[in-house]
């Protein structure tokens, strides 16, 4: 028998970087909310340097769900269907936020217009066949507040490009305007990164340091990055790459208006004759919740937003929660991060204290920062050279054709190389097309027996020439910055499970093509908000994690500002 | 199950003196001496304390692999990380020792997969050079490597599981944890592999005058794990499904 425990205001499912962020504008307003969390907490304590264990193993955790939920994964629907044996994000108070790259960019405006701004220049017949994209139902200007906010709030640091149209050549040219600076400073370049960057000026390119969730100097309480090259995968000893378990959640818990509840796995989601959402149902270990909240805010990552409300089927929503117009699963994308460029130098690098977050950008050739008029694809890609090297994976890099790899002279090898190899980060334009989408596996089931999500997925020809693209891009840099060997990945296939994935409950103010409206709640569940990238219907070139953020905190003061009407009173 | 008759005693708590009566009683004397101190000692020994420590010979101690599978992967470690005129090599890094902790925790579920494959491995050596990989010459060992990792081996009728290339990128994946991983593991002994990668160490926190070192190439390796600090609890990562998992690792 379930337990009903009295009412709360706002529920919000999941404490991570959406839903950890959207409690404090909550209880500022006066609202009582209860975050439910299926991880626990961790420390600093919990944060060891061990490359076994947070990046060969698994990270450690108290509760295992997501790595219990992982979806199956197929191109498309004659395909073959597999399913990764982990998962990338992880279960806890602040969520992925521990241990992830902490990489804190805004959207460029392009990617809020991409339809009519691509229509405007070059015409309607550029945009790839296939493709549900749309504008955005708002551009950058109307989430440069949100970003702002976020970013002094966690606390961000970078080199602003353009303040209020004043461009910074030290900073990214291509970026929106922004209102001000930010508050802190980048983090600091190796001589490599220097080396990279002036190679890319040689080119007529305009290099700059990326913005992060990292503190660079003592900011909010808490001291700056102190570099000791374990950020990849790894939490911060030092607490310098914020999250809301460090700022927001504490914040918010020092009102006394916001209960965490801890390994909180919440099973689905409850409603009224009318579609309105009544509250959640949760399980602790082996009892049941029924959480009753006037208003349910579903902050779970994309994968878990999408599968719980197909999960909550009912009488008023037989094809899931919020679903009877059947776009809850479309418009489904996953960032293109692959078909990566190796390089190989004659000289160490000094990599081996540094992280994903330090490097040096390249926007030119992202976004619509070029032009594309001889070109077959819209978008692009932004280049990124970081430092992030550990042991093992140092020691298992390829060899580029110049010795085997292993034996005595493999042993040469990697003692002279171990340190001068680099590989790129470049993420691209990935847009949803109508064949890509998520439904419930018919198959494969949790623990608990409920179905896993799946995806059917593939990047299509836009993405492969923007692949093909950055990769040349990318090889013109390194060569100019040296380098003796070059290898390139495959332009990439399957959507596979990933950080970085998009859709599934678009926000826009079609009803026909979207599950949520401008401002995060559902067209056919108006209590019922969703956080995360699950909203996003463009990804750009960049990490979606600050955006996420902004629109959290946007839809969550949304709320606190129309209460009443949202509630229905 | 041997360790049932035997106290758990960790790396770790022998470097922080804890547990150090335990230790006396299994360990080879070397170690005892240079671990039997009275509580309350420094939980991080001097670099030099540890090099004594760490440079102790090292004893086989099995706790999941037999001694003719033990000796099977040795060879076979022996020869993918040789020791050779550069220096040591995976052997002497204790890569076995961290391979069979492992199998006892973390890669409990691939213990059927050595089993199996290492005896197909002894029918191939066999079948096709007429003696078992540990009697083989060097030269001879490496070719079966190559059959092994080339996916030659598969079809021959050995009984690997899977493609022998698999097995091999299992084994070969597991050396190099065993060598270049943390040493709290049980392999990386004498920090072996990260003095042949030149890396520098485990370090809390890198200076700009650091970062300088590093790039002048003078940064001492500092020879520490990261369990060596005192601030870091060794929280686990735990597998869906860690059968037969007897080590916490």
């Amino acid at each position: 028998m379930a337990t009903r425990l009295p009412a709360t205001d706002v529920v919000i499912v999941g404490m991570g970087a959406a839903g950890g962020v959207a409690a404090l504008p909550l209880v500022d307003a006066g609202l009582e909310v209860i975050g439910l969390e299926a991880g626990t907490w961790l420390t600093a304590r919990d944060f060891a340097p061990d490359e076994i264990r947070n990046n060969v193993r698994s990270w450690p955790m108290a509760v295992q769900k997501a790595n219990l939920e992982v979806p199956t994964v197929r191109a498309n629907p004659n395909s073959s269907t597999s399913r990764p044996g982990s998962h990338p994000m992880m279960n806890a108070v602040g969520g992925t936020t521990l241990h992830y790259w902490a990489q804190a960019w805004r959207l460029n405006p392009w990617d809020f217009k991409v339809v009519s701004d691509t229509t405007r220049r070059y015409g309607s017949t550029r945009l790839p066949e296939g493709t549900t994209v749309e504008d955005w139902p708002f551009g950058y200007d109307e989430l440069e507040p949100y970003y702002d906010r976020v970013e002094h709030e966690i606390g961000v640091s970078g080199q602003a490009g353009n303040v209020d149209g004043q461009i910074d050549s030290r900073g990214n040219r291509f970026e929106g305007p922004r209102k001000r600076a930010f508050p802190m400073p980048p983090l600091r370049w190796t001589a490599f990164h220097e080396r990279m960057a002036d190679a890319a000026r040689g080119l007529g390119w305009n290099p700059f340091p990326g913005p992060a969730t990292i503190n660079t100097e003592a900011y909010d309480g808490r001291g700056g990055c102190v570099y000791h090259g374990f950020c990849n995968t790894g939490g911060c000893h030092v607490n310098a790459k914020a999250g809301p378990h460090t700022t927001t959640i504490p914040r918010a818990l020092e009102t006394g208006r916001l209960t965490v509840v801890t390994r909180a796995h919440v099973v689905g989601i409850d409603t009224d004759r009318d579609g309105r959402a009544t509250g959640v149902r949760y399980v602790v270990g082996t009892e049941e919740f029924v959480q009753p909240a006037q208003v349910v805010l579903l902050a779970s990552y994309t994968y878990e937003n999408v599968r719980l409300l197909l999960m909550s089927t009912s009488q008023v929503y037989p094809n899931g929660f919020a679903n009877n117009g059947g776009q809850v699963g479309r418009h489904y994308f996953s960032h293109h991060q692959g078909a990566p460029v190796s390089a190989l130098f004659p000289f160490d690098t000094g990599a081996w204290y540094g992280l994903p977050a330090q490097g040096v950008a390249i926007d030119d050739f992202a976004d619509d920062n070029f032009d594309h008029s001889g070109l077959d694809f819209i978008g692009g890609g932004n280049l990124w050279a970081m430092s992030d090297r550990r042991p093992i994976s140092a020691a298992n890099g390829g060899t580029f054709g110049r010795s085997p790899g292993w034996g005595s002279e493999w042993k040469r090898w990697i003692n002279q190389n171990a340190d001068r190899s680099h590989s790129s980060y470049n993420q691209k334009t990935t847009l949803p097309y109508e064949t890509n989408y998520l439904d419930l596996d018919p198959v494969e089931r949790d623990p608990l027996g409920y179905p896993v999500l799946r995806i059917t997925a593939q990047y299509k020809q836009n993405e492969l020439a923007i692949a093909e693209f950055t990769q040349d891009r990318m090889e013109e840099w390194y060569h100019a910055a040296g380098a003796i060997e070059i290898a390139r990945g495959g332009l990439g296939n399957t959507m596979g499970v990933s950080t970085h994935a998009y859709g599934g409950t678009r926000m826009g103010d079609d009803r026909e093509t979207n599950v949520v409206d401008r401002y995060g709640f559902a067209h056919e569940a108006p209590n019922l908000g969703v956080l995360g990238g699950s909203v996003m219907g463009t990804s750009g070139a960049r990490n979606p994690t600050l955006t996420v953020q902004a629109l959290a905190w946007r839809t969550a003061e949304h709320l606190a500002n129309n209460w009443r009407s949202i509630v229905g009173q | 199950m041997a360790d049932d008759q035997r106290p758990v005693i960790s790396r770790r708590d022998l470097l922080k003196g804890v547990g150090a009566a335990g230790a006396a009683a299994i360990l080879p004397p070397a170690i005892s001496k240079a671990s039997a101190q009275a509580p309350g000692v420094p939980a991080v020994p001097a670099p030099a304390a540890r090099a004594s420590l760490a440079s102790v010979p090292r004893s086989r101690r099995l706790e999941n692999l037999t001694a003719d599978e033990a000796d099977v992967i040795e060879a076979i470690m022996a020869r993918l990380i040789p020791s050779d005129e550069m220096g040591p090599g995976a052997v002497e890094a204790g890569a076995l020792n961290f391979l069979d902790r492992a199998l006892g925790g973390f890669l409990a579920e691939e213990r059927e997969e050595y089993r199996d494959n290492l005896a197909a491995l002894d029918r191939y050596c066999r079948m096709s050079r007429g003696a078992p990989f540990v009697e083989l010459s060097p030269v001879d060992q490496d070719s079966v490597l190559i059959d092994l990792e080339g996916g030659s081996a598969t079809g021959s009728g050995a009984g690997f599981t899977g493609s022998s290339g698999a097995f091999f990128g299992m084994l070969k994946s597991h050396t190099w944890q065993g060598t270049f991983g943390d040493p709290y593991y049980g392999g990386n002994a004498d920090f072996i592999g990260w003095d042949l990668i030149r890396y520098p160490g485990v370090r809390l926190g890198v200076s700009q005058a650091d970062q300088e070192r590093l790039e002048a190439g003078e940064l001492q390796p500092n020879r520490r794990s990261a369990y060596d600090y005192e601030m870091f609890e060794k929280a686990t990562a735990l597998r869906s499904s860690q059968r037969g998992a007897t080590h916490g690792d």
